[in-house]
C-alpha cells in the first residue's frame, strides 16, 4: 500500500471510518495539473477500492466533492494539489460540522433540511401573475439575487462556520444566503413570513460576521453580506410590526 | 411562547442591542476624550466634581450612557452564555434582566454622586 516517497509522489493521509475512525496513509504519484479529487480517485481505483467519497460532475458545478483539505473546506475537483500540498503532503477528511457516513462521505441531510427550514423555496403569490414578471437587471433587488444565486450547495461554508459548530440549530450560511435571494425575488409571495423563519437564535441574528463563509466559498459568494441583509430586513419588519 | 413570538422577541432584542451600540459608540468616545482631557490637564477630583455638580447636561449625558450600557450588556452576555453554555430559557432571561438592573442601579448611583 505504501511505497518509497520521492519527489514525484505525494504522502496522503485520508480519514477512514466514521467519527471514531483514524487516518490512513497512502502514497500517490504526482501528476501535472492534478486535483485533490484526482488524488482521492487514484487511491480508490489503485490502492483501496473500499474508500468512500462523493463526486459527480468533476467541473465545479454539482457541489458534491467538498471535503477538508489540510484542515480547510474545499471543492476538491477544482483544487489543484500544487496549490494546497505542503511538503508534498495532503491530509483529507470529511467536511466539518456534518455527521460522517464513511471515510470522506458526510450525511448532508441536516444541511439541506435547514434550507427548507429557512424557507428556501420559491413561494408563489396567491393570484397567479397575468404575465411574465419583468425583472430589470439593474434593480437593487435583482443585483442582490444575482450576488447569491450561484450557490452550488457544496457545504463548504457550513463546514467553515464557527456558529454552526457552536449552535447545531443555526441554519448556516448557505440556507440563509438562499433565503436572502428569495427575499429579494420580486415574484416571491412569502413576505414577512419568510423573514420570521430566518430571524432569531437559529437564524441570521446568530451570525457574528466572522466571514469564514465568504473566505472559503468556492463560488466567491458572500453569505455574510446576505445574512447582514436579512438582519436589516428583519429589523425593518420588526420596527414596522410586520414580523 | 409560540415560535413566532420567540422570533419577534429575539429580533427586538437584536434591534435594541444595535440601537444601544450606536448610542454607546458616541458615549464611549466622548467619555474617553474626557478622561484624556482630565488627566492631561491635571484636573483634581475636586475640580472635576466642581464641573459636574449641578450640571444637568453631564447628568443627562451619563444617564444616557448608563441606560445604553444597561440595555446593551445584558443582551450580549445572554447571547454569549447561550452560545458557550447550555443555559437557556426563562432563568437565563431573568438573570439577564437582573444583570441589566444591577448595571443600571450602580451606574445611576455613580452618576448621581457626580451631580449632587
Amino acid at each position: 500500500m505504501t511505497g518509497p516517497i520521492d519527489a514525484s509522489s505525494l504522502a496522503v493521509k485520508v480519514w477512514r471510518g466514521r467519527e471514531d475512525g483514524a487516518y490512513q496513509r497512502f502514497t500517490v504519484p504526482r501528476r501535472a495539473n492534478q486535483t485533490v479529487l484526482d488524488v482521492v480517485t487514484w487511491i480508490q481505483r489503485h490502492l483501496d477500492a473500499t474508500l468512500a467519497y462523493r463526486f459527480a460532475c468533476r467541473v465545479g458545478m454539482c457541489g458534491s466533492c467538498a471535503m477538508m483539505v489540510n484542515g480547510q473546506p474545499r471543492w476538491t475537483c477544482r483544487t489543484h494539489v500544487a496549490k494546497v500540498a505542503k511538503d508534498d503532503a495532503l491530509t483529507l477528511a470529511p467536511l466539518d460540522n456534518l455527521p460522517v457516513i464513511k471515510d470522506l462521505a458526510t450525511d448532508m441531510t441536516g444541511f439541506f433540511d435547514k434550507w427548507q427550514r429557512a424557507g428556501g423555496r420559491f413561494m408563489p403569490r396567491e393570484q397567479p401573475p397575468a404575465d411574465f414578471a419583468f425583472v430589470p437587471p439593474q434593480t437593487r433587488e435583482r443585483r442582490a439575487v444575482d450576488a447569491g444565486i450561484e450557490c452550488i450547495g457544496c457545504g463548504v461554508c457550513y463546514a467553515a462556520c464557527d456558529i454552526v459548530r457552536w449552535n447545531p440549530e443555526y441554519l448556516g450560511p448557505a440556507a440563509l444566503n438562499r433565503a436572502w435571494t428569495l427575499v429579494n425575488d420580486v415574484r416571491d409571495g412569502a413576505g414577512a413570513g419568510r423573514l420570521s423563519l430566518v430571524a432569531g437564535d437559529a437564524g441570521c441574528h446568530a451570525c457574528h460576521s466572522q466571514e469564514s463563509c465568504r473566505e472559503y466559498c468556492p463560488q466567491h459568494l458572500n453569505p455574510t453580506a446576505a445574512i447582514a441583509g436579512l438582519k436589516r430586513a428583519t429589523a425593518m419588519a420588526t420596527i414596522k410590526g410586520r414580523l | 411562547m409560540s415560535v413566532a413570538a420567540v422570533t419577534r422577541r429575539e429580533a427586538r432584542l437584536w434591534l435594541a442591542q444595535r440601537a444601544s451600540a450606536a448610542v454607546l459608540a458616541v458615549c464611549v468616545l466622548v467619555h474617553l476624550v474626557l478622561i484624556i482631557y482630565a488627566v492631561r490637564g491635571g484636573l483634581t477630583a475636586a475640580e472635576i466634581l466642581g464641573r459636574t455638580r449641578g450640571s444637568v447636561a453631564w447628568l443627562t449625558f451619563y444617564l444616557l450612557f448608563v441606560a445604553a450600557v444597561a440595555v446593551h450588556a445584558p443582551i450580549g452576555v445572554r447571547t454569549i452564555l447561550r452560545e458557550m453554555t447550555d443555559w437557556r430559557g426563562r432563568s437565563l432571561d431573568h438573570a439577564a434582566v437582573l444583570f441589566g438592573a444591577v448595571l443600571a442601579a450602580f451606574g445611576a448611583r455613580a452618576v448621581w454622586g457626580l451631580f449632587r
